[in-house]
């Protein structure tokens, strides 16, 4: 059956829902929408954008290594990420104090090292990496049921830890001298968040592709923070956006056929742009 | 290994953005825009894409995407620290554009997308024609003398924006021109050594010089030393070692040279504390 849009948007949504494939990347893609505003939310505050980044683009050498081992695609994931928050922050670390420049050179560098093992690995394999555009823009119309379920457990984890973790990290977040001066272990809460992210990160690769998770993580988050500056609202706004933004990005991929990438992005941006608009005004 | 017409080509261009990026990135690295470095190369990918769709020269497009965004980040970013958010946002979204192009140009002509996305992300350095290693070089070298023509404003812009306002610097201008610099840095470099290593020319070398000396000078002149000397060892490893792509190689020098910095970078530091009698050692 081909898509047909009418203007009725019931019948539009019953559509839609009739494709056990779009059901699937619709349960997908809210989960991916909500952990990624939240954590995206906290990467913000903390103005770990640049990490965040750099982690997305660790599923390249992830799955250039995991293809020459032979491992599942997915271990190489958390492999990546996992290693990759650990050097950004042994980085960033080294001078004790946060210092933004110095921690911008290390995480770009960090990034550079895993990019250069990533063609090394794939030199080595020989081969060409078949699924490359999957890799880079995501496979969101292929999910099965039991990726979704690994997707939600996932999801249910780092939002457990965060919110174990959530008020120390927060004051840490916000002002780190205070916090040091409460007694929080700031370094070691920097370093579980960059590993939270990372693994929310790496989960949410495998079905977005490493390009489009940055985009869930960072617009929704950033709108919400152009809008308010309080915490219960902001990350409450950071996920509605995020749903939002998943839902209508992947009906309009839907019935136009442009891609999802493409749509997703998008939406996500003239939030943000609306966002600032309404701000200013 | 020189007698080799692509040795040469890789070298002439290698050396050239190498040292462009080694010195601009000082000032990347100094004012924190490594972030900005990574979304104008990422940008350049989306560009050539565009270009690619459109049926224009690959290299109109990198040029034309990165300086616009270059532009873009400036008008959109403020001063405060809020900058790394906006570079998020509009970069994630540029790069949802090359999806689409990407989508645009492989259903318009068949096949295909796979080599120009594969060139335009990874470069390849010993695949450079004479005219193109030239044109490289010819870029690289205008970088330099632009960046030496505002280099010392640039800098007291960089250190103390305030002072410098007061004193008449323009520093919203100089922030300005200075990315577009690295815009066109970004695209000249994406082509060498492709688009997402150029980061290990524009960060490495200069965090490794700012990890040993605080010293301007010297610190930009090691920055573009470790970089040429990045290009050089790591374009004749990856000669000896086939396996090796020359991208990978020259990362690996310049990365290298960053942890051996920062480790001795530290060491001068506790020894300077040391000799201080344990004092906390204040950053200036």
């Amino acid at each position: 059956m081909e898509p047909s849009f009418s203007i009725n948007p019931v019948s539009d949504v019953e559509q839609l829902l009739s494709y056990s494939f779009m059901v699937n990347a619709l349960a997908a893609g809210s989960i991916v929408a909500v952990m990624a505003a939240v954590v995206g939310w906290l990467m913000v505050v903390r103005r770990e954008s640049f990490a965040g980044h750099t982690l997305s683009v660790m599923s390249f050498p992830g799955a250039a290594l995991a293809a020459l081992v032979g491992w599942p695609l997915v271990w190489g994931y958390y492999l990546f990420c996992a290693g990759g928050a650990i050097a950004i922050a042994a980085g960033a670390g080294v001078l004790g104090r946060r210092d933004l420049a110095q921690e911008s050179a290390a995480t770009g560098t960090v990034q550079v090292a895993a990019l250069a093992l990533g063609f090394v690995f794939l030199s080595l394999y020989g081969g060409v990496l078949e699924n490359l555009e999957t890799l880079l823009f995501g496979s969101f119309l292929g999910i099965s049921s039991g990726q979704v379920l690994t997707l939600a457990a996932v999801a249910v984890t780092v939002l457990a830890c965060l919110a174990l973790a959530g008020r120390p990290l927060l004051l840490a977040s916000v002002d780190e001298v205070v916090a040091r001066a409460r007694g929080v272990p700031v370094r070691a809460l920097s370093v579980a968040f960059l590993l939270m992210l990372g693994l929310s990160v790496a989960a949410t690769a495998q079905i977005t592709g490493s390009l489009l998770v940055f985009a869930l993580l960072v617009a929704p988050a950033a709108a919400a923070q152009q809008l308010t500056a309080r915490i219960g609202m902001g990350l409450a706004l950071s996920v509605a956006l995020g749903l939002a933004v998943t839902w209508l990005g992947l009906g309009c991929s839907y019935f136009t056929n442009w891609p999802v990438g493409f749509t997703i992005t998008t939406l996500a941006f003239l939030v943000y742009v609306a966002a600032r608009m309404v701000r200013l005004a | 290994m020189l007698a080799h017409e692509f040795i040469r080509n890789a070298l002439l261009a290698g050396s050239c953005v190498a040292l462009a990026s080694g010195a601009i990135g000082y000032f990347v690295v100094l004012r924190g825009q490594v972030f900005a470095g990574d979304a104008l190369s990422h940008v350049a990918f989306t560009g050539a894409l565009a270009a690619a769709a459109a049926g224009w020269d690959l290299r109109v497009g990198l040029f034309l995407a990165t300086v616009a965004v270059a532009l873009g980040l400036a008008a959109l970013g403020r001063r405060e620290p809020a900058d790394d958010t906006t570079i998020g946002v509009v970069f994630s979204w540029v790069l949802g554009l090359g999806v689409l192009f990407l989508y645009l140009y492989s259903s318009g002509s068949a096949g295909g997308e796979g080599a120009v996305a594969a060139r335009t992300l990874f470069g390849s350095i010993f695949s450079l024609s004479r005219g193109e290693a030239w044109v490289a070089a010819g870029v690289g070298i205008g970088l330099l003398v632009a960046l030496g023509a505002i280099a010392r404003p640039l800098l007291f812009a960089t250190l103390d924006p305030a002072v410098a306002r007061v004193r008449g610097v323009p520093v919203r201008a100089l922030g300005l021109a200075f990315l577009v610099l690295l815009g066109v840095d970004a695209g000249e470099a994406t082509q060498a050594v492709g688009a997402l290593l150029l980061l290990g020319l524009l960060a490495a070398p200069a965090g490794a010089a700012q990890r040993l000396t605080a010293n301007p000078v010297l610190g930009m002149a090691l920055s573009m030393t470790i970089a040429l000397g990045s290009v050089w060892v790591g374009v004749t490893l990856s000669y000896a070692i086939s396996a090796l792509p020359p991208g990978s190689a020259i990362v690996g020098v310049a990365v290298g040279c960053y942890v051996l910095a920062a480790l001795i970078g530290g060491r001068i530091r506790r020894g300077r504390r040391m000799r201080r009698g344990g004092a906390i050692p204040s950053r200036a």
